[in-house]
């Protein structure tokens, strides 16, 4: 059996510390190991985005990472973007505006468009649709996740200009 | 999808990286964002049992724009590319082919090290170092040597790289003129049916140089000489347009996949490279 | 006594009928709180997976499953010799047929489940799997249904008696040993008649490839035995968690009592999830064998080459009309690939589903449908992706032959649609093919959505892009597709529809809490439709309960009553209607209670809103929340404690949505690259529950319709190797490849259903694809094209325009 690694994460805030194979995929280390089970595994291929989490600021799909690269690396999962008593406001719309049916893609769906809007706080349809084309939907046709996004986006630049 | 086991490092330096490979040989490979690799893990296609990962060794994330040439370290991401305004001020091709590759979790972690390295016929960037004339730096036991992309591509996943060597970067020659990077695909994230990437630079209304590249259209990436010299001197006139069509039709030797027989492959492999002429014509 | 707020106010307060109440599903999911099979995670749970054949056709020699065994982690690994003894190497399917739960030496297909490895991890079962020794003898593989009904090769040994007869199959007589069925619907001599005297014939030949409903979340299992008590829990993606409860105790042994099924939240199933697989049987075994929890997960690929394909049907048809274009009769044959083993989901006595809905939204008069069943070396499956059994097939057929009957008869395809519906005041209208269509008004729908997107300003500025493209200044084609569908929904009468011997009824159990909220459960299950939301919504209009006081509970075989599930539209037909009906028995208690309550004769209360009030005196009421707690709390003489009821619903007949769809389209004829640039949906699906959710299944209806019409396929070589088994390849769009869409509405309420509804999921697929493959196939209509198959790919595209001598 090869050498298990000893790896460090800051997971939603929290460090994490355990030993685990080289072959051990950030989902699975996240999903069953670390009981984070908001990113799913829809194609293992790395075209779906189901697994999307943000590392380091960067939007990944974590079915397509080991866990030893990410190794003293920030993640951030959709459990660390908002809970109850804290929505974030694409949470929010995604629930306004229809932006999921079965909800198996939306917590992937959500933490790309943290980044997106992060990027680009005032996108054009056309490029959401594009900043969100790592991310597949099978339920919704992806009108309302566009919609959702939008209002999102109003939402958070509204607040941004009153706390200015 | 799980993959079989191996052992994993991550040195802090290019002589750990030899040092490994040097130890493993051909049992060793080295990984930047892991796009192309570990998928083929996952599936078994790949067996890698020491994979040696590069994040850590420095000097290979730095886009650096010269007088005279640019260059791009391995590590440098597609997502790298795209926001580097100082990049794109000077090499605006290189942007419009990185928009065209996959999607944009996988541009974070996709490296230009990996795409042009690993000699998969579907990327992208290998045609379009071609285009511009790029030159591969590789790193081995004997030291650094500099191989012209044109020269690399041997056939699918086979290059001018030792298996002892890496990849540290490319330089490209300050490109002139007008552009395009031109991709027809069924959807986001797949490779290409066709692809052309263009350079044209122009007197008047005369074309002094253009440099050609084709895409997923035969084993390797094609750069196509003769498409490009039936292009100078001419007004790009429609005859001259059809000349460097048939001459990159020449070239290439698609084969059939899910994408389409060869004759579809071919035809558009001529209708994407005439507008990607057009369009590079259209901003020299 | 007086109220504070308007009546209008207190309609409101239900969030009932009609409304675009938020979904309370999303809470969770946005959250990342949902929970679905891969989360289930027990104590000293092990991981099934299997070893898969490469071969699409061969005979298994041997199988070594020592060195797997010496894998750390591993625990076992089961083999069909290992099954046999518990008679459990075989399964039923869901058509009659049987099917191989691991290769009882041979398999049939590529990907088919050979062995399957118990391990303590994912890893190690993964490690096992690979040192699995199987030895293989391959044999010659028939993927072509023509060429498997004259093939020497017998798929099926099982299914040759010893002297070489073909014995009947589970739908009648077999007429080659790799025919499955012949099934017919209609007058054949009298159709043949009609179409042999006619004025005008089209015919076509058409392929609806091979598809897959390919959910997000693939399918999985948990299976759990606890020997203590001799129970066994099974959780996983299923759509039809109560039938499988049956199933599992039918083949299994275990009595009903003994197993507890649970559908989690299911991430999309359009289908999918409807079958029984291999993969839980073994989990079960796996489970008994080990006295442990076994998780059974499939892979993407694992989905796509095994569980559940749809369509494959190969259709020809022949339709008759007059000159002025009246159609007198239609004709299909279907020779229908349904793979390895007859797997197919389709009430037991429609072996090729509602197929003979094929004469369409149209009144045709003689009619004859003849289906041929056929083996072939491909996966097993045939399942309903996303439609009624087998009605995108149906549609699709319908709608190409108007379109290829309009060229024939150098007709307008709108106008033709239009002289041919059946009309407002025919229905109920029963076809020529046996069905009873219990509404509709087609003519109104037609002209609204035609009148919308200035159908004849479309059809000139087509015009002109065809004079533009002759002239040489446009490479652009434009495409006007046109859809008219009609739906059979909501399956169904229990005297006609019953899937291995379970009547296809559903159900509803309300329990009214004393402070006036309610729990009530179902036999469906949601997989992304809402239910949550949407069954509480016609529970408030029916109780007069707020719809956030009820929760709505499915999935669980212990607590929820028995039902068939959801697929087939079904939830709302029947199981909707087995709410409102529970509904009304709650509501005709509290009746009593309210008149006891408020000292006047039962007769002399009627319901209002969210109240009983006394007639002719409306400030005398007493709210539902007011009699809930009394029914609980107050001795009544004559009427027992409680407030509960339960309704089993067996639907008097089928719903029958319908819909307009209209799509402009632009096609690149140098690249075969179509760019959708307009499409207007309008759907009737009878009373509207919520608008807002209605608009979000048809949206993702389309997007799936889309897939299927432009590029998504499950496509085999030679050798019957899967060539399309991962996302690279299995085309599902992304948002940059999905327009928006237009949506509206007419409103024709089902005649039959208690509230009206007919069901609206699965609407937008079935009419879409044949919408998008008319444009296509519209746009080069100039040029001489009657039929093109789909997928329309950019090759596919690209070679219909070189056909046609447009690459000049």
């Amino acid at each position: 059996m090869s050498k298990k690694m000893h790896i460090k994460l800051k997971v939603n805030g929290k460090d994490e510390e355990f030993l685990a194979e080289p072959r051990e995929l950030l989902i699975y280390t996240l999903r069953e190991r670390l009981n984070i089970t908001g990113p799913h595994i829809g194609c293992e291929t790395s075209h779906c985005g189901a697994c999307t989490v943000t590392i380091n600021g960067k939007s990944v799909k974590s079915c397509t990472m080991f866990a030893a690269q990410a190794d003293g690396a920030e993640i951030t999962t959709i459990e660390g973007i908002g809970g109850p008593d804290d929505l974030h406001p694409l949470q929010e719309a995604f629930k306004e505006h229809h932006g999921l049916q079965c909800g198996y893609c939306t917590p992937g769906m959500i933490t790309r468009a943290t980044k997106l809007l992060e990027e680009n706080p005032n996108p054009s349809e056309e490029e959401i649709r594009f900043g969100m084309a790592g991310n597949i939907c099978r339920c919704t046709g992806y009108q309302n996740i566009v919609k959702s996004i939008q209002a999102a986006a109003a939402e958070m630049n509204a607040a941004k200009e009153a706390a200015e | 999808m799980i993959p079989a086991e191996f052992d994993y490092y991550r040195p802090k330096d290019m002589a750990g990286v030899l040092s490994l490979l040097e130890e493993h040989g051909d049992d060793a490979r080295v990984m930047a964002g892991g796009h192309s690799l570990i998928p083929m893990m996952k599936l078994r296609m790949a067996d890698v049992p020491h994979l040696i990962d590069l994040q850590d060794v420095g000097g290979l994330s730095d886009i650096e724009v010269g007088p005279d040439a640019i260059k791009i370290g391995a590590l440098v991401t597609q997502a790298d590319i795209i926001d580097h305004a100082g990049l794109t001020n000077v090499a605006p091709i290189l942007r419009e082919a990185a928009l065209q590759i996959a999607d944009p979790q996988v541009r974070y972690m996709g490296t230009v090290g990996g795409n042009v390295a690993n000699g998969d016929p579907g990327n992208d960037m290998p045609g379009l170092m071609q285009c511009l004339d790029a030159a591969f730096t590789v790193v081995g036991a004997d030291g650094e040597r500099t191989i012209p992309a044109r020269e690399f591509y041997e056939a699918a996943y086979m290059t001018a790289r030792e298996d002892d060597e890496v990849l540290t970067g490319v330089t490209i020659p300050l490109p002139k003129g007008g552009y395009a990077y031109e991709k027809q695909k069924r959807k986001i994230g797949d490779y290409a049916t066709a692809a052309a990437a263009v350079q044209i630079t122009k007197d008047g209304g005369s074309c002094v140089s253009a440099s050609i590249a084709m895409t997923n259209l035969s084993d390797t990436p094609i750069y196509s000489e003769a498409a490009g010299a039936a292009l100078v001197g001419t007004s790009l006139d429609d005859a001259a347009l059809s000349a460097a069509v048939a001459a990159m039709l020449g070239d290439i030797d698609p084969t059939e996949d899910n994408r389409g027989p060869v004759a579809f492959k071919n035809h558009v492999a001529g209708v994407i490279l005439r507008r990607a002429i057009e369009r590079a014509w259209s901003r020299a | 006594m007086k109220d504070d707020i308007t009546r209008e106010e207190r309609v409101d307060n239900l969030k009932g009928m009609g409304c675009s109440r938020k979904r309370v599903e999303d809470a969770r999911f946005t959250q990342g709180k949902g929970n679905y099979v891969d989360d289930v995670k027990l104590d000293g749970m092990l991981f099934g997976d299997f070893v898969r054949s490469p071969y699409a056709h061969a005979r298994i020699t041997n199988i070594d499953t020592a060195a797997a065994l010496e894998v750390p982690g591993v625990l076992a690994v089961l083999t069909a010799a290992d099954l046999e003894p518990l008679g459990l190497h075989w399964m039923p399917t869901l058509a009659g047929d049987k099917q191989m739960v691991l290769a009882d030496g041979k398999v049939l297909f590529q990907g088919q489940e050979v062995a399957f490895v118990v391990a303590e991890d994912r890893y190690a079962a993964a490690d096992g799997i690979e040192l699995v020794e199987v030895e293989y003898e391959e044999l010659p593989v028939v993927v072509n249904p023509f060429e498997a009904l004259k093939s020497d090769v017998v798929l099926r040994e099982d299914l040759v008696a010893e002297d070489g007869s073909i014995p009947d199959g589970a739908h009648g007589p077999r007429k080659h040993h790799n025919h499955i069925f012949t099934w017919d619907a209609g007058d054949k001599e009298p159709t043949e008649e009609v179409i042999a005297n006619a004025d005008v014939v089209a015919e076509e030949t058409m392929y609806y490839h091979r598809t897959h409903p390919c959910p997000l979340e693939t399918c999985g299992c948990v299976a759990s035995m606890d020997k203590v008590n001799g129970k066994l829990t099974l959780w996983g993606t299923f759509q039809a968690p109560h039938a499988i409860r049956t199933i599992v105790s039918l083949i299994s042994g275990l009595e009903e009592h003994n197993i507890r099924v649970i559908s989690p939240d299911i991430g999309g199933g359009f289908g999918n999830k409807v079958g029984a697989y291999p993969g839980y049987v073994c989990s079960v075994v796996a489970s008994i064998v080990t006295g442990k929890p076994v998780k059974w997960i499939e892979d993407r690929m694992d989905n796509l080459m095994t569980t559940a394909f749809a369509r494959d049907y190969h259709m020809t048809g022949k339709i008759s009309a007059t000159k002025e274009g009246k159609i007198t009769g239609l004709h299909c044959h279907v020779t229908a690939d349904h793979g390895g083993f007859d797997a197919c989901a389709d009430p037991t006595k429609f072996p090729a589903g509602f197929m003979n809905i094929c004469t369409g939204s149209y009144d045709i008069p003689t009619a004859y449908l003849e289906v041929d069943g056929v083996y072939t070396n491909k996966a097993p499956g045939g399942v309903s992706y996303r439609c009624s059994f087998r009605v995108t097939e149906a549609v699709y057929f319908i709608e190409r032959m108007i379109e290829v009957l309009a060229i024939k008869l150098n007709m307008d395809a709108a106008e033709l649609r239009r002289i041919n519906f059946i009309k407002k005041e025919q229905f109920p209208y029963t076809a020529a093919l046996g069905w009873e269509y219990d509404s509709g008004d087609y003519h109104t729908a037609w002209d609204k959505a035609l009148k919308t997107v200035d159908y004849d300003g479309l059809r000139a500025e087509q015009a002109q892009r065809v004079e533009d493209f002759k002239a040489g200044k446009t490479r652009k084609l434009m495409g006007i597709g046109l859809s008219f569908f009609t739906e059979i929904v909501g399956a169904g009468p229990v005297k006609n529809c019953d899937i291995l011997g379970l009547g296809m009824f559903d159900s509803c159990e309300i329990r009214i809490h004393p402070t006036g909220s309610a729990i009530a459960r179902l036999g469906t299950i949601s997989q992304g439709q809402g239910h949550a939301t949407t069954f509480a919504q016609i529970l408030a209009s029916e109780i007069g309960l707020p719809a956030d006081s009820i929760t709505i509970e499915e999935g669980d075989t212990d607590t929820a009553p028995y039902g068939l599930g959801t697929y087939g539209s079904r939830s709302t037909p029947v199981a909707g209607a087995a709410t409102a009906m529970a509904g009304r028995k709650i509501r005709a208690k509290a009746q009593m209670i309210a008149a006891y309550l408020l000292e006047v004769h039962d007769n002399d209360v009627e319901f209002d809103v969210d109240r009983f009030v006394v007639k002719g005196a409306p400030e005398k009421f007493k709210t539902m929340k007011e009699i809930a707690f009394a029914a609980y709390n107050q001795a009544i003489p004559g009427i027992e404690p409680g407030l509960e009821a339960v309704s089993y619903y067996d639907p008097p007949n089928m719903t029958y949505p319908f819909g307009a769809y209209v799509c402009v389209m632009d096609i690149d004829v140098d690249t075969g690259v179509p760019e959708i640039r307009r499409f207007y949906a309008l759907d009737d699906c009878g009373t509207r529950i919520n608008p807002m959710i209605i608009e979000g299944q048809v949206h993702g209806g389309l997007t799936e319709a889309l897939a299927v019409a432009l590029g998504q396929e499950i496509a085999y070589d030679d050798m019957g190797n899967c060539k399309t088994g991962t996302l690279m390849d299995f085309f599902l769009p992304t948002a940059w490849e999905v327009p928006n869409y237009e949506t509206d509405f007419t409103v024709t309420p089902s005649p039959h259903h208690p509230i009206g509804a007919k069901g609206v999921g699965e609407s937008p697929h079935v009419g879409g694809v044949p919408c998008f493959s008319n444009a296509v196939q519209d746009a080069f209509r100039p040029f001489g094209n009657t039929h093109t198959n789909m997928p329309h790919d950019h090759w596919r595209i690209w070679k219909t325009a070189n056909e046609l001598g447009l690459h000049g």
